[in-house]
């Protein structure tokens, strides 16, 4: 397929470009396969805009005579509005992009285009893999092992092609186990705290059924990550009463007679359409422009959003005391296990693993919990807020985790190395990219994209040192201690970089920002001037002593 | 109730209920004190008696006898005493002790930061009126003081000296006084000197359904010419239409704009007293409640409306500014009696004017100006002496909060920090310092306050390094002209304070306060330029005498051992820490280093420890002095286990 069959009209001049908090600028608008183009053709200026067309999220028409005005709504929650004189120029634009927009081919999607204009230093692709994991565990416990059981996907297919497991079960147990968990998403290591040795592992719910099926392979699997006489939780991220009504289909939870070493906590976390829904009220009252101050409050209630922060994080923070303050292994698991699991282990090692909190070590996070552990991003992130089709599959997970990671960076402001920017760009990235991390929804179906071979990886991007710097936390101590996030309403706030973005005026927090930097910057050159004012009189004061006594 | 002492009280923690310590309590003249059992930490809460905003006997249970004590400044404490009949005494004891008839019963009276009367004189002296509006730049060609009131005479809620229009004789004052509510007639709260523009202020006008005053309407007609660029005046009325012409009834009102020549009038409601008293009590059950879900919250906290209010405040504030800055108009502000709405208001559109109210002395001149010298009744707001319950209203806190509320939008364009706010909340109802004493400045110099108290001012200014803004430049952009906060849309810009609101329930707040981590950096920014300096100099001095010492050659070695001694003793005596020579020794803040940093940081933490003695002495004692080590940025080095967050998990997860 060409793209130009879906550009009705490339070009248009005289269109009025209107943004929040800028003056309305007039120019030529391209539109080209991938990108969305305003050019001003002023010759001092900057004033463009490039829009993905993957980031379009909604677009709305109107006429006023033979002007027409597209309102696009993108996926970074951002509003934009051209004014387009001519009716036709303008229906033929909004189909175009309405095309454009929804692309139904992966491989069509900007990633396999785009030619990165920098050097790369170090290929994103091979800078997280399972293996070094691995070896970093090897240097500290010797109970676990490499499975390359799924090697070909052929296990489980939104695994990765290895998996850390105990040693003591072998693949022969692991292919049993697989059968008995939904998905085939059988028990794997998460995390491992090294303080006292006991782990954190995720798996899909076991499918005992309404008969109470069992496994034998499957209990001794989670047995085996147990210290004698010692005993684990399970945390299942659904209600006790969700969980058993899953039995009905096939699914279910570990029973107590079978796990009896094992005690189950149910916290309930929302999923899909229920998140995807307060996410759409959430964005809505944001750009509510009305006046009334109850009805912003209420309906920053009524969206729930914040409900939703406070079940994940009290879930991730019951997880991460398990492990830390009670001693004890910890499974957890949902239904397919490939969400609310994933926003529970990943923040709880946020609040455990202090480089988890550092800009490496939470990429990696993002690789391990999320890329390889089958968090089905294309699906999840295939709309935003301002969708209007109600599909199954669409849900804000993984930015309701990255809210997460906001709240307890702002409760601990200086134990963190990365900012909220750095946040907020893998929001970004995760809905709309040139890069291909974020495509496809898991590691099979990224490898049968050859997207190592055809894309860029967002990575090899972010850790180049000039893209870097934007993204380092002036303020970051080093910070060895486990940080227990506050989850009481009065501790929790909106997420005011992403879902205010639009709607105010960032310069003064942005001045405050800058000046916070100037502060930190001088503070260090000073201190780096002292150094070598020491050094250099130190070794003075060697030579004099040399020269007294020679 | 001279002194009350019971054993085997327990106190109990407001977020988790199984925690709780044992101790004893003691009830002094001034203060209730808990003084923990535990031996290793006898930590102390300290409340003053003036704190105290309500005491409540629950009923008795196996344990003992509940006694909820609920502060002024939003602590909460409960109590379980083993004995009912001792509960019974020190409820009786509380009752009478929290509610003093007479100023002399005061805490100002009897406390004595020990200083001499000069000190204290100079301490009065910090904050000058009439230095203030000269800086305005009045008197002038428009403006000019009024002995009017020299003796009270016409006002007695106002200050003797008032500024007026030149054009306004003392004839059109007394008149126009008598047709104001208490005789609060129009007087200048602020010039602004770039454009003549001013506010002023009075109470609502005796104006019923038909009354005129031609000396009244002469009044305004002279605040108008006194800005002679423009040709209208905006009259702003704070309260809501309804309130207003509900008071025309009572034969008071507000100004008919047929009446009064080239005016422009202007309702903006925000709401009365009791309004706002009964709004703070709903938003503080909400902050009471326990482990509320995130609805519990937000419905609780849009059903106080109290968000709604400050709002309302800023918005009349806003207003104000704009139409002196930008419209180079001048307003005469009012409400019913003009001592609260038009005191929130005015002051709010003065911060926003005019960028040395934004520093920490010009804050302090600002309260002085708006609310001391105007008569806004301190004691009857704020429940300083018993008296009518429904009187009480939290006026002033809400303009504390406008200003935290535009400290989170403007972050560098304020002198002072958060912890300043609270600590001048505190102290208004705290009744430790003369300054809010009363209702008026009448009654102030009667009670001769100012030679018998001391001033919260000079003590807040003595200890001015803890309540700096890290952000804050004089230079900076934000600190110069005209605030103009967002208007719309902007309801998400207001948000619950719980710095303040949830003050002493230390789990909810951030654990590392980037204020303090600044403050500590820009601290040892400091020492560091100091350093550098005495560096630079032995390293000159070294240089230069070895540069000798080639040309000489030997020699002179004797000699020069001895100085290159001497001025590495010098040094050591001149550098605030005692560094080592080893270079890896030297604190530093980055990971690297990660040990030594510490202990500079702590170094620097202690000094802001020390520095604020009213809080040991003060029911603060908790949240100063463990709020900052709680805070510290350093949170590795301070706290004693490892965990660093060891009061909320408990009480969050009580699954496990």
């Amino acid at each position: 397929m060409e793209f130009a069959e879906l550009i009705k009209t490339p070009r248009v001049d005289n269109v009025v470009l209107h943004r929040p908090f800028y003056p309305a600028v007039e120019g030529t608008l391209c539109l080209t396969g991938h990108h969305l183009i305003l050019s001003s053709r002023r010759q001092d200026d900057a004033e463009e805009l490039w829009l993905l067309h993957s980031n379009i999220d909604s677009i709305e028409k109107r006429f006023v005579g033979s002007l027409g005005t597209i309102i696009i709504k993108c996926k970074d929650l951002r509003i934009i509005q051209l004014d387009i004189p001519g009716m036709e120029e303008c229906l033929n634009i909004a189909s175009s992009i309405e095309a454009l927009s929804t692309l139904d081919s992966v491989t069509l999607m900007y990633p396999f285009f785009y030619r990165p204009m920098f050097e790369v230093l170090e290929d994103g692709w091979r800078t997280f893999l399972p293996e070094q994991e691995f070896e970093l565990l090897s240097s500290l416990t010797d109970e676990w092992r490499l499975s390359c059981i799924n090697k070909e996907f052929s296990v489980c297919p939104s695994y990765p092609a290895v998996v850390i497991v105990p040693k003591s079960i072998d693949d022969e147990a692991l292919r049993k186990v697989a059968v008995f968990r939904h998905g085939n998403r059988f028990p794997v290591l998460s995390y491992y705290h090294k303080k006292n040795g006991m782990v954190m592992m995720r798996s899909s719910q076991p499918l005992t059924g309404t008969n109470g099926r069992r496994c034998k392979e499957d209990e001794k699997l989670i047995n085996a990550t147990l210290r004698a006489g010692k005993r684990g939780y399970i945390i299942d991220t659904r209600s006790l009463s969700v969980a058993q009504q899953a039995r009905a289909k096939g699914g279910g939870f570990e029973q107590e007679a079978h796990y009896p070493q094992w005690r189950r906590i149910h916290k309930s976390i929302e999923r899909f359409n229920i998140l995807q829904e307060s996410l759409i009220k959430l964005v809505e009252a944001c750009n509510d422009q009305s006046h009334n101050m109850d009805r912003w409050l209420s309906k920053l209630e009524a969206s729930n959003w914040l409900t939703h922060i406070k079940e994940i994080l009290t879930a991730a923070c019951l997880a991460a005391q398990c492990v830390d303050r009670e001693g004890a292994s910890v499974l957890v698991h949902g239904t397919e296990g490939t969400d609310s699991t994933l926003q529970v282990t990943s923040l709880a090692q946020i609040i455990l693993d202090p480089r988890c909190r550092t800009i490496r070590g939470f990429e990696s996070l993002v690789v391990r919990e999320w890329l390889q552990a089958g968090h089905p991003f294309q699906q999840r992130c295939a709309q935003s807020a301002y969708s209007n089709s109600k599909q199954k599959w669409e849900a804000p997970v993984f930015l309701l985790f990255l809210d997460c990671v906001w709240q307890i960076l702002r409760q601990f402001p200086c134990s963190f190395e990365f900012n909220e920017h750095f946040l907020i760009m893998l929001f970004e990235h995760a809905y709309a990219s040139q890069f291909g991390t974020f495509l496809g929804n898991n590691e099979s179906e990224r490898s049968k994209l050859k997207l190592q071979q055809k894309t860029m990886s967002l990575w090899s991007w972010v850790n180049r040192p000039q893209e870097l710097n934007k993204y380092k936390n002036p303020l970051f101590e080093a910070n060895s201690l486990v940080i227990w996030p506050s989850v009481a309403p009065q501790s929790l706030q909106l997420w005011e970089g992403v879902f205010l973005r639009w709607n105010r005026s960032s310069k003064f927090l942005d001045e405050a920002y800058e000046e916070m930097v100037t502060l930190i910057e001088y503070n260090k050159q000073l201190k780096a001037k002292v150094n070598a004012l020491r050094r250099q009189l130190a070794e003075l004061e060697t030579d004099d002593r040399m020269q007294e006594n020679p | 109730y001279l002194f009350v002492q019971v054993e085997n009280v327990r106190l109990l923690d407001r977020v988790s209920s199984r925690k709780a310590t044992l101790g004893t309590l003691y009830l002094t003249a001034t203060h209730v004190i808990f003084v923990e059992n535990a031996a290793e930490t006898r930590k102390e809460t300290w409340v003053l008696h003036s704190q105290i905003s309500s005491i409540e006997k629950q009923p008795t249970t196996a344990t003992g006898c509940p006694l909820l004590i609920r502060c002024k400044n939003f602590q909460v404490i409960q109590l379980v005493i083993p004995q009912e009949r001792d509960c019974h005494d020190v409820y009786i004891s509380l009752i009478r002790l929290a509610r003093p008839v007479k100023y002399e019963e005061l805490y100002c009276f009897s406390f004595n930061p020990k200083l001499d009367k000069e000190e204290r004189e100079r301490g009065w002296k910090l904050v000058e009126l009439h230095a203030e509006y000269n800086r305005m730049g009045v008197p002038n060609d428009y403006w000019q003081i009024s002995d009017v009131n020299r003796d009270y005479g016409v006002c007695d809620s106002y200050p003797t000296e008032v500024y007026v229009p030149k054009s306004a004789t003392a004839h059109i004052i007394v008149g126009s006084s008598k047709f104001r509510s208490r005789r609060r007639f129009p007087a200048l709260s602020y010039y602004y000197k770039d454009n003549n523009a001013s506010i002023c202020r009075s109470s609502q006008p005796l104006s019923g359904f038909s009354a005129r005053c031609l000396e009244d309407e002469q009044m305004l007609q002279a605040i108008r010419k006194a800005n002679p660029g423009s040709d209208f005046l905006y009259v702003v009325d704070t309260r809501p239409k309804l309130n207003a012409m509900a008071n025309r009834a009572a034969g008071k009102g507000y100004e008919n704009e047929d009446n009064y020549s080239n005016i422009k009038f202007q309702f903006i409601g925000i709401e009365n007293i009791h309004v706002m008293r009964s709004s703070l009590q709903k938003m503080l059950e909400v902050c009471e409640l326990k482990s509320p879900s995130m609805s519990d919250f937000l419905w609780g906290l849009e059903n106080s409306g109290w968000l709604k209010h400050i709002k309302a405040i800023m918005d009349a504030g806003i207003f104000i500014a704009k139409a002196v800055a930008e419209e180079g108009v001048s307003v005469l502000v009012h409400c019913s009696d003009g001592w609260d709405r038009t005191a929130q208001v005015c002051s709010v559109a003065s911060l926003l004017l005019d960028p040395y109210y934004r520093t920490m002395k010009g804050f302090m001149v600002l309260i002085e100006k708006d609310w001391v010298s105007f008569g806004h009744k301190f004691n009857h707001r704020y429940g300083n002496l018993d008296g009518d319950p429904k009187e009480i209203s939290p006026v002033i806190d809400q303009f504390i909060e406008c200003v935290w509320q535009l400290m989170e939008q403007f972050p560098c364009a304020f002198e002072f920090n958060e912890r300043f706010l609270i600590h001048v909340q505190h102290h208004i109802y705290s009744c430790q310092f003369g300054n809010f004493l009363c209702n008026s400045q009448k009654e102030r110099r009667e009670l001769r306050v100012q030679e018998r108290t001391y001033s919260l001012w000079a003590h807040l200014w003595k200890n001015r390094a803890d309540y700096l803004n890290p952000l804050y430049r004089s230079d900076h952009s934000q600190s110069q002209g005209t605030l103009r906060p967002q208007t719309a849309p902007c309801n998400f810009l207001y948000k619950f304070w719980s710095g303040m609101y949830n003050r002493f329930e230390k789990g909810l707040h951030p654990r590392q306060s980037v204020t303090d981590y600044l403050m500590a950096v820009k601290e040892e920014t400091q020492q560091l330029e100091e350093e550098l300096e005495v560096l630079g100099e032995r390293l000159a001095s070294l240089q230069k005498v070895q540069l000798n010492d080639n040309k000489v050659k030997s020699k002179q070695q004797d000699q020069n051992k001895e100085l290159g001694r001497s001025t590495f003793n010098i040094s050591l005596a001149n550098t605030p820490q005692e560094y080592s020579n080893d270079l890896k020794s030297f604190p530093s803040r980055s990971p690297s280093q990660g040990d030594e940093e510490d202990s500079a940081l702590i170094l620097t933490q202690d000094n802001l420890k020390s520095s604020d003695p009213d809080l040991s002495v003060n029911s603060d004692q908790e949240s100063g002095v463990e709020d900052l080590s709680c805070r510290s940025p350093s949170v590795g080095g301070c706290l004693p286990s490892e965990d660093s967050g060891k009061d909320s998990d408990e009480a969050v997860f009580p699954a496990v």
